[in-house]
């Protein structure tokens, strides 16, 4: 049986900064930051992170497939919400996984995401591997010109792979070009020059021959190579060395979303699977403290792949964001006064969110055995008025259904980090309702009838615990990925 | 069905105190107002109080919890007094346990006291408060205008009405409740605003702009309730006897089946109908004399013409935009200024409705006394909102009629 990918998929915030708004605000301080002026940067709504990121790409994915065959999960990121909560875990159950799922948070390298891809691989259990990031990057710094946050998942198994893995390499090497410690908040990066003529030169390209030796290709065969880097000509004085067309040198995706850290790897990875042919071959380097290199060669199973949003779509569903205050405040990098409404103390309550992680992490409602009525949440006696059968619910997924809305507001009194806070009642197409949040939304356009879908969220933040609780939210339905 | 309360007890006195921003005034002085009121109307003495009944809701910002704040307050003698809360119901709800009783027989004269002292929070509206572990992690951070705002948007939809003829008609009821207000020295707010007032003013919660929101204000109301035997006792003549007392509460349909369209209150439907059917009225559009509701937004009170169903439905917009509400109307709905003017203390908004009913039946409404004598007067007391609520009706009138 061939390992290989069976399914990708992405996830990008709604959400994008012009990246001139940037240099408007900053150009007095650091008139550099005008020349990077161009273009947009992805940001995460207040309600996103790494962890709600992760499900969106993996439920782009797993999109219409069975999840029961998932045996492990690896989540890849540098910036993983908690120090000490297993993230992947959020994420599984988020995914409604098989509770034996086996769980690793892959992190501390921006290679994290290729090292997880060569294990799942390696190894024999239908693997599923997602990465996301988001990066805090100082106000004015060219990190925030040049970052960008996203995620992306990648479906590794047997069966019939539309990529299959023909040769990999890595090696490592305690080169640090830039860091992050528990203490700092921000990265410390080093000089370009150096890390370039010190670091990606010497290290990427041995380990590129190794792979293609393995494969038994030349750097020729390359279709589509995919490096990340945001220093200039890097790609490319790589490519030359390792025989690569420049023409294979996939798009950074700099213009429209930005570097995505350590999951930037993937995220090019699935942007060149959505346009990839069979008998193509994509060479995938991962480089953070040594390097990882993978070629697969596309198969004809790719023609099949019913089409997830992906890169390309999520690129498609975009709103221009040109106030960087807006930025500012959902990063924390700026102190907003926030009225007294935000003070409310909800407190963080482990025991009731374990009770009720079917109902709020997994989405899971119920559907009444005997009459059929579809409810959420899922209660002992049934709601319908013509049934109200005790203790006949089995659990039924609302997840993915899709909804319309029945009613909506724009509340400005209550507390928001995004006002004004839409929410309102969704009727799901199959059955059942909630009064829920709204997110990624315009007030303006709100209306009754709107299709909606769900996703997975950020419902609060407990500053005084440092905890977060997450839950799901209607957001306006995605156009539907046209089909191949 | 049971034979119900009608004419089994009647109101011996009532009290209410100044509705508003008494930044002087503990909870328990406010008690204490409307009580010397009701007490010196009633002609008795605390010591004939045989039961009492508080009604708050949101004591953490004020008296804590248990009856013994009104005890304190009134120095009542060891007697059973009993703390009620059920959304901004509560105040019908003090009123309803006080007239069980006395129905019952197991009192002779009992009292009920609504308080509340919502003006400590530092920030206008109601305050904001955590609603326990599972339903803070499950339902959106809403605002009481937020909730209420949605009936607009699904009433829109169902009968295909335009945006701003809705406003317009919303606006209507609150011009027509600050005209009445205006009138009324216990009100919260007293001033008159027109139909520009209310639709230029900055957005609430889409679309209800400030001057659709009801003040939110500190206060108390009492009643003392007797049997009529009592009452004739005590030379009392012209009583106003309860003629029905009805409580409807979702039970999570309006919230989880999707047979509910979000346009109006399932439970006043229901309350309304068994209260007329209990106080013998069966055309309320005619034999209503006065209506109090609970005009906590005026939307609220839109739809709720509807559900009380006086206006047809879908023709709550006619009829406002008619005055078939206003003062001088058919069947005046807040001849005292409402939740929006008189204000909305609410553990004691219920009893409040139900003392304009008492001062309007008795001639004593001042300057905003309705000239022809009332004899039916209905009462609607909300509580919660439109996805999930409690909505009380009092029906009191004549004695006898």
């Amino acid at each position: 049986m061939t390992q290989g990918i069976l399914a990708f998929g992405a996830y990008i915030p709604w959400r994008r900064l012009q990246r001139k708004a940037i240099a408007d605000t900053h150009g007095w301080f650091n008139p550099a930051l005008k020349g990077q002026a161009k273009g947009e940067r992805a940001f995460c709504n207040w309600d996103e992170d790494t962890v709600t990121m992760a499900v969106e790409a993996a439920r782009d994915a797993l999109a219409g497939r069975a999840r029961s065959s998932i045996g492990a999960l690896r989540f890849a990121s540098t910036t993983f919400p908690f120090l000490d909560r297993l993230h992947s875990g959020i994420v599984a159950e988020a995914l409604s996984l098989d509770a034996d799922v086996s769980t690793i948070d892959v992190a501390a390298t921006q290679r994290a995401a290729t090292s997880a891809l060569i294990e799942a691989l390696s190894s024999a259990t239908e693997t599923l591997v997602v990465s996301a990031e988001k990066r805090e990057a100082k106000a004015a710094s060219p990190f925030e010109m040049s970052s960008g946050d996203g995620a992306a998942a990648v479906l590794v198994g047997s069966g019939e792979p539309l990529a299959r893995l023909l040769g990999k390499a890595s090696r490592t090497a305690d080169f640090v070009d830039h860091f992050r410690s528990l203490d700092n908040r921000f990265d410390y990066q080093w000089e370009e020059r150096w890390i370039r003529d010190a670091g990606y030169m010497p290290i990427v390209p041995p380990v590129i021959e190794r792979c293609l030796a393995a494969a038994q290709a030349a750097g020729k065969d390359v279709t589509h190579f995919c490096m990340p880097a945001t220093l200039p000509r890097v790609t490319n004085a790589i490519a030359k060395a390792a025989g690569i067309e420049e023409k294979a040198i996939c798009d950074p995706l700099h213009a429209t979303l930005g570097d995505t850290g350590a999951a930037h790897p993937l995220m090019l990875l699935v942007s060149v699977l959505e346009k990839a042919k069979a008998g193509e071959k994509i060479l995938l380097v991962g480089f953070g403290q040594g390097a990882d290199a993978l070629l697969l060669e596309v198969t004809p199973a790719i023609g099949k792949l019913s089409k997830c949003l992906g890169v390309c779509g999520h690129l498609a569903r975009r709103k221009e964001e040109a106030s960087y205050g807006r930025y500012l405040a959902f990063n924390d990098l700026i102190q907003l006064e926030r009225g007294m409404r935000a003070e409310t103390d909800k407190g963080t309550p482990l025991s009731s969110m374990w009770r009720n992680r079917e109902t709020v992490t997994s989405f899971t409602g119920g559907k009444c055995r005997k009459c059929g009525t579809l409810q959420f949440p899922k209660t002992d006696i049934c709601v319908n008025p013509n049934c109200n059968a005790i203790g006949t619910q089995d659990p039924h997924a609302f997840a993915d259904q899709r909804a319309r809305v029945k009613s909506y507001t724009a509340d400005r009194l209550t507390y928001s980090p995004d006002p004004p806070a839409c929410y309102g009642m969704v009727e799901f197409e199959e059955g059942g309702r909630v009064m829920i949040d709204f997110t990624d939304i315009d007030a303006a356009a709100l209306q009754v009838g709107q299709p909606m879908q769900m996703m997975f969220r950020i419902k609060d933040i407990d500053q005084a615990r440092g905890f977060r609780r997450y839950y799901w939210k209607a957001a306006p339905a995605a156009a539907k990925a046209k089909e191949a | 069905m049971a034979k119900g309360i009608k004419d089994k007890v009647v109101i011996l006195g009532m009290g209410c105190s100044k509705f508003g921003e008494r930044w002087d005034k503990e909870a328990d002085n406010l008690m204490v107002e409307a009580y010397t009121e009701a007490i010196a109307d009633a002609g008795i003495d605390t010591k004939q109080i045989d039961a009492a009944w508080l009604s708050t809701a949101i004591e953490e910002q004020h008296v804590g919890k248990s009856a013994t704040p009104l005890a304190v307050a009134l120095r009542l003698p060891f007697i059973p007094v009993t703390r009620v809360e059920n959304y901004c119901a509560s105040g019908t709800e003090a009123f309803r346990g006080a007239v069980y009783a006395v129905a019952s027989g197991a009192a002779d004269v009992a009292l009920a006291l609504g308080v509340e002292k919502l003006k400590d929070t530092g920030y206008g509206g109601l305050p904001q408060r955590g609603r326990g572990p599972l339903n803070d992690m499950v339902n959106p951070n809403a605002s009481a205008p937020g909730s209420f705002a949605q009936l607009a948007a699904a009433y829109r939809a169902k009968h295909n009405v335009e945006p701003k003829d809705l406003k317009r008609a919303m606006a209507h009821i609150s011009v027509k409740s600050h005209d009445n207000g205006s009138k009324n020295p216990k009100a919260h707010l007293r001033n008159k605003i027109t139909i520009d007032t209310v639709l230029n003013a900055p957005t609430v919660a889409e679309p209800l702009g400030l001057y659709d929101c009801c003040g939110v204000s500190d206060g108390a109301a009492c009643a003392i309730v007797a049997t009529p035997e009592v009452a004739k006792s005590l030379g009392k003549k012209d009583l106003i006897s309860i003629k029905a007392l009805q409580v409807a509460v979702s039970n999570g349909l309006e919230a989880q089946h999707n047979s509910w369209d979000g346009s109006y209150f399932a439970t006043t439907r229901v309350a309304s109908k068994r209260a007329y059917q209990e106080a013998g009225i069966d055309k309320p559009r005619e034999q209503l004399s006065l209506i109090e509701v609970h005009d906590c937004f005026s939307v609220t009170e839109l739809v709720t013409m509807e559900d009380l169903h006086i206006s047809p439905e879908g023709g709550a917009i006619k009829d406002v935009l008619d005055g078939f509400y206003d003062a001088n109307g058919k069947v005046p709905c807040q001849i005292d200024g409402g939740l929006k003017c008189f204000g909305h203390p609410i553990g004691a908004s219920g009893l409040r409705m139900i003392y304009e009913m008492y001062l309007q039946m008795h001639g004593r409404a001042g300057e905003r006394q309705r000239a022809q004598e009332p004899v039916f007067g209905l009462t609607h007391n909300l509580g919660g909102f439109p996805q999930r609520n409690v909505a009380a009706i009092s029906i009191v009138g004549k004695f006898g009629a």
